[in-house]
């Protein structure tokens, strides 16, 4: 079963609750924690675990041979993405751009652009007791983000039996990366703060998932901050309100010393078993 | 020489468009002429991706000695540009389009 952990605003939790729930779970049965903020993964930093696999991570581009080119200027016609430019006496490649849909290489009447792998990246699989943690990781300096995702979510679905619940620590915001993440997911847990600013970009990822024909349910952090317009919200929509993580000084001490919260602070602990009990349901419910 | 600016219009008294790869137009001033030329941009605002190296290879087309923008290209547009020998003004993106071509006679705009 796959769940993906998102938010629509940054910083509202999502690798709080990922990591404090994948232990949780590993309480009960194996569970897999994929890190799929490629950006800047952090789920690492709660989850020390052996590194037991590591591979460098490629996407496919074009590169042009000069000697083959007749300069007739399809590639660039092709691209959807201006990632290939024809210029007098050149064909330029911005393999940042390319989404590696190999149109023009396909196309070329002269196989002037053969496709080459380019590294983008690395892939770290660790064990730690019954969690099983995989983080990618981009190379600085690359821009884009959903190759990798889409890799990553490849080798979890080679490496883990269908019925293991994986939860997917998303990217923020509402745009390509957040879509590839959770684009195959069985269900989504958005996560908010219940600030103004929290439930503008909690509205955003809500109509993100019900374009995409999601099952989605909400968590709200820092509750008790802020105003009541989220759970109002969740509640005149029938979405579900899964948990309510406290605002707590504590919280943050423990998150920001890289420890884990729920084995500290009683009342995470409850909220996550809401959580839990939610997705038996689900699994028991959708046979997935 | 061929002087290309970045504008949101046609007109000398058009403001100056401070955007280089999403420019609503490129204006083409022939000094020799003394003819002013359009070129529609708009269709750029279409393009999710690319839009700077797109339209530094339209310009490109151009052949202009000198461009007059207002931020100034980003690093894809810039690589493209690099391939030409075009020389680059920048910081004239709150100006009309007479007033971008005073200040770069008057010595007065940043060269890149």
């Amino acid at each position: 079963m796959k769940i993906a952990i998102a938010s629509g605003k940054g910083g509202t939790g999502k690798t709080t609750l990922s990591s404090n729930l994948a232990a949780y779970i590993s309480e009960k049965e194996k569970v897999v924690l994929c890190d799929l903020d490629v950006e800047e993964p952090n789920s690492g930093l709660f989850i020390k675990g052996k590194l037991i696999h590591k591979e460098d991570k490629f996407k496919m581009v074009p590169s042009w041979d000069s000697n083959k080119c007749t300069f007739c200027g399809l590639c660039q016609d092709v691209c959807n993405y201006n990632a290939v430019i024809k210029l007098e006496d050149k064909i330029m490649v911005f393999p940042d751009l390319c989404h590696s849909c190999y149109a023009c290489s396909e196309l070329c009447p002269e196989n002037a652009l053969p496709m080459i792998p380019e590294k983008m990246g690395e892939l770290k699989h660790f064990e730690s007791g019954d969690i099983s943690f995989i983080e990618s990781h981009l190379d600085v300096g690359r821009e884009q983000a959903v190759p990798l995702i889409s890799q990553t979510i490849e080798y979890v679905d080679e490496h883990f039996p269908k019925e293991t619940i994986r939860l997917y620590d998303s990217p923020p915001g509402t745009s390509c990366p957040v879509i590839e993440a959770t684009k195959e997911v069985d269900f989504v847990i958005l996560i908010t703060e219940p600030t103004p600013f929290g439930f503008h970009d909690l509205k955003l990822a809500i109509e993100t998932m019900k374009k995409m024909e999601k099952e989605f349910a909400v968590v709200i952090n820092r509750y008790g901050i802020g105003n009541d317009d989220v759970l109002n919200y969740c509640k005149d929509n029938d979405i579900p309100l899964l948990a309510k993580i406290p605002n707590d000084r504590y919280i943050a001490e423990l998150y920001s010393s890289g420890e884990l919260i729920y084995t500290r602070v009683p009342e995470v602990k409850k909220q996550l078993k809401h959580v839990y009990d939610y997705i038996l349901k689900l699994k028991e419910n959708n046979e997935v | 020489m061929k002087i290309a600016f970045t504008t949101k219009g046609i007109e000398w008294d058009s403001m100056m468009d401070p955007r280089f790869g999403r420019t609503e137009y490129i204006l083409m001033y022939d000094e020799e002429k003394d003819e002013l030329a359009n070129f529609d941009n708009r269709a750029i605002e279409g393009e999710a991706h690319g839009a700077g190296p797109k339209t530094a290879q339209k310009l490109l087309e151009l052949k202009p000695e000198i461009l007059i923008t207002g931020n100034g290209p980003g690093g894809n547009a810039s690589s493209v540009l690099e391939q030409s020998g075009t020389k680059i003004f920048v910081g004239a993106g709150e100006m009309t389009t007479k007033q971008a071509y005073d200040a770069y006679k008057k010595n007065e705009l940043k060269a890149l």
